[in-house]
């Protein structure tokens, strides 16, 4: 699929291996990249962006901004925005990744870019997703084209289904843990067979998103009937997609049945020091962030909800930070009335954006800190402070936590 | 980001390990206050070792094991260690991210078998017909992964903001 969705944009018969030049169907700046981006298209000699409206910013890691520094940075974005006419998304309005995929951008068959490396979310609707740097970015702007060498590709067999209490985030955590960081370094994963049917938009954005970890370029699934229906709102144009040919070559095979897994976890400081999650079971928690790119979606706050619930409640001095990952899903949380129950509950909620992930905005954990998180990355000092200690585990585990106030095994409604 | 790349460079081995992410190379939470990599490069690797960034000097060479640079596609992972005077990195392997964003400011990165190399070797960079490095110290010449010609371009431009004020644009499929 890789091949084919290179190949339309590049104009040549683009196989793994090449370096191609692409042109961009839709690309995405965050306020983490959008600056200096700015900085390298004025030393590069831009004057104007090429089809503008191909073009996204978004203002989500330093959501609000902390200090007059960041907003500085936000005003930069704006005015350049405003200058060359390209769609702006405001402090509050969510995660450029999600709102890429909520506002129809990324389709079926497309070449969709990020300056963010989990640009490869946008696979979830089968289109070519992969992270850039400020740099191509701005040369994006000017020329409208991005290089890619084309890569090899992986197969992920999907087989069966997720049993419940069990997330496709304990599927992915699962992979990372046993491939490793750089277990898919330059290669595109395609999602395939009756598993991966049989996951949710939502939940193929969880695998697509966390195939960075991996260092995969690319996590492709097919478009199905599930893609069309989370289309049909979103974009009005006849859907374009493409799937592999019956004989397409793969680098490699993987298989993994879906009903056999159990709840993971990944221990500091990487996301590959994945175990069960009963290997931690009893681990004293002191802060639960349910939020950013990887689990931040409304199943996810339904998910900590029910566990919450059942628990009795949030533990005692436990911190619950809840980040939705856009203005929807919020809209969609207030409206059924989760965040209320929630917040009456001691939750704190904070502005859609990235939040706590990285460090950049919302809350930074205290000094020896242990935190379970929804996140995606938990390398040392990610979220601010380096005597933290991050947990990642499915929005269920970190539900199962914030009511316990331990790492423990979610409770499975019967 | 200026003046074309030597074909030459010697520096001294600054030794790191493997799944060095971005993060570590610079951390986001510095990026809240400024994105001026010559103010930044005094955390240079802060969280692996605090002491790192005061000791570098300019032309060092930065050595890693296997997947350098993962995590996010942030380019001050770059700009900083250039800014601090280090003009290539070799590793094992990179991240694919860090590798494109290298190549665009001009930093050389070489993918080659690093296990030989120790803390204060002196190196050679050679990016001649083929691209080679050789340590002194131990006496070895190790032979590097070439750099596709696209990118190679990019590179004796002396990065993509050279490069596209030269072309308006990319130039070549190859």
């Amino acid at each position: 699929m890789a091949e084919k969705i290179l190949s339309a944009r590049s104009g040549v018969d683009a196989r793994a291996g090449d370096v191609v030049v692409c042109e961009v169907d839709y690309a995405l700046g965050t306020d983490a990249a959008t600056p200096m981006a700015i900085d390298y298209f004025e030393a590069m000699g831009g004057t104007r962006v090429r089809q503008p409206e191909r073009f996204a910013f978004s203002l989500d890691h330093y959501a609000p901004p902390s200090s007059a520094k960041s907003a500085a940075l936000h005003d930069r974005v704006r005015a350049f925005a405003r200058a060359h006419g390209i769609h702006l998304w405001e402090v509050g309005e969510g995660i450029g990744l999600q709102l890429m995929v909520e506002s129809g951008r990324c389709r079926p068959g497309g070449l969709v870019i990020g300056a963010d490396s989990h640009s490869t979310m946008f696979g979830a609707c089968n289109a070519f997703g992969t992270g850039i740097g400020s740099s191509d970015l701005a040369a994006a702007m000017i020329s409208g084209q991005v290089w890619l060498r084309v890569p090899e590709t992986t197969k992920v067999w999907l087989d069966g289904a997720l049993r419940p209490g069990v997330a496709a985030k304990d599927m992915i955590l699962s992979l990372v843990g046993r491939l490793g960081q750089d277990g898919a370094n330059y290669q595109a994963l395609e999602f395939l067979g009756p598993g991966a049917a049989s996951l949710s938009i939502d939940e193929r954005l969880v695998l697509s998103n966390m195939s960075v970890e991996m260092g995969a370029k690319a996590g492709i699934f097919l478009a199905d009937h599930a893609t069309r229906a989370y289309l049909s709102t979103r974009v009005v144009e006849p859907l374009t997609p493409v799937e592999p040919d019956p004989d397409a070559r793969y680098a490699r095979e993987i298989v993994v049945d879906l009903s056999a897994l159990e709840p993971q976890i990944a221990r500091p400081h990487e996301p590959d020091n994945v175990v069960s999650l009963h290997e931690t079971s009893g681990t004293r928690v002191d802060m639960v962030f349910i939020g950013t790119c990887t689990g931040g979606r409304v199943r996810d706050f339904h998910e900590v909800l029910a566990q919450v619930e059942d628990g009795g409640g949030i533990a005692p001095g436990l911190l619950l930070v809840l980040t939705p990952a856009s203005r929807e899903v919020h809209f969609e949380l207030l409206r059924d009335g989760t965040l209320a129950t929630l917040t009456a509950l001691g939750a704190v909620v904070t502005t859609p954006g990235c939040g706590a992930c990285c460090g950049t905005a919302g809350m930074i954990p205290g000094d020896g800190m242990t935190v379970v998180s929804t996140a995606n990355r938990n390398f040392k000092a990610r979220m601010g402070n380096a005597t933290a200690s991050i947990y990642l585990a499915s929005p269920a585990a970190c539900g199962a936590a914030a009511a316990t106030g331990m790492l423990t095994g979610p409770r499975v409604r019967v | 980001m200026t003046a074309s790349i030597p074909i030459r460079l010697e520096g001294r081995a600054r030794v790191l390990g493997d799944d060095v992410n971005t993060d570590y190379i610079i951390t986001s939470a510095r990026k809240r206050e400024t994105i001026d990599e010559r103010i930044l490069k005094q955390y240079l690797l802060e969280t692996l070792d605090p002491a790192f960034a005061a000791s570098v000097r300019p032309g060092d060479i930065l050595v890693a094991g296997r997947n350098f640079g993962c995590g996010s596609a942030m380019e001050v992972a770059v700009t900083v260690p250039v800014a601090a005077g280090i003009r290539a990195v070799l590793a094992r392997s990179f991240a694919r991210t860090y590798y494109r964003n290298a190549i665009n400011n001009g930093l050389i990165p070489v993918e080659c078998d690093t296990s030989a190399i120790r803390e204060g070797d002196r190196l050679i960079v050679d990016l001649g017909a083929e691209l080679t490095v050789r340590d002194e110290a131990q006496g070895v010449t190790i032979v590097a992964r070439p750099l596709p010609a696209h990118m190679l371009r990019i590179l004796q431009a002396g990065g993509l903001v050279p490069y596209i004020r030269a072309h308006g644009g990319f130039q070549v499929t190859t």
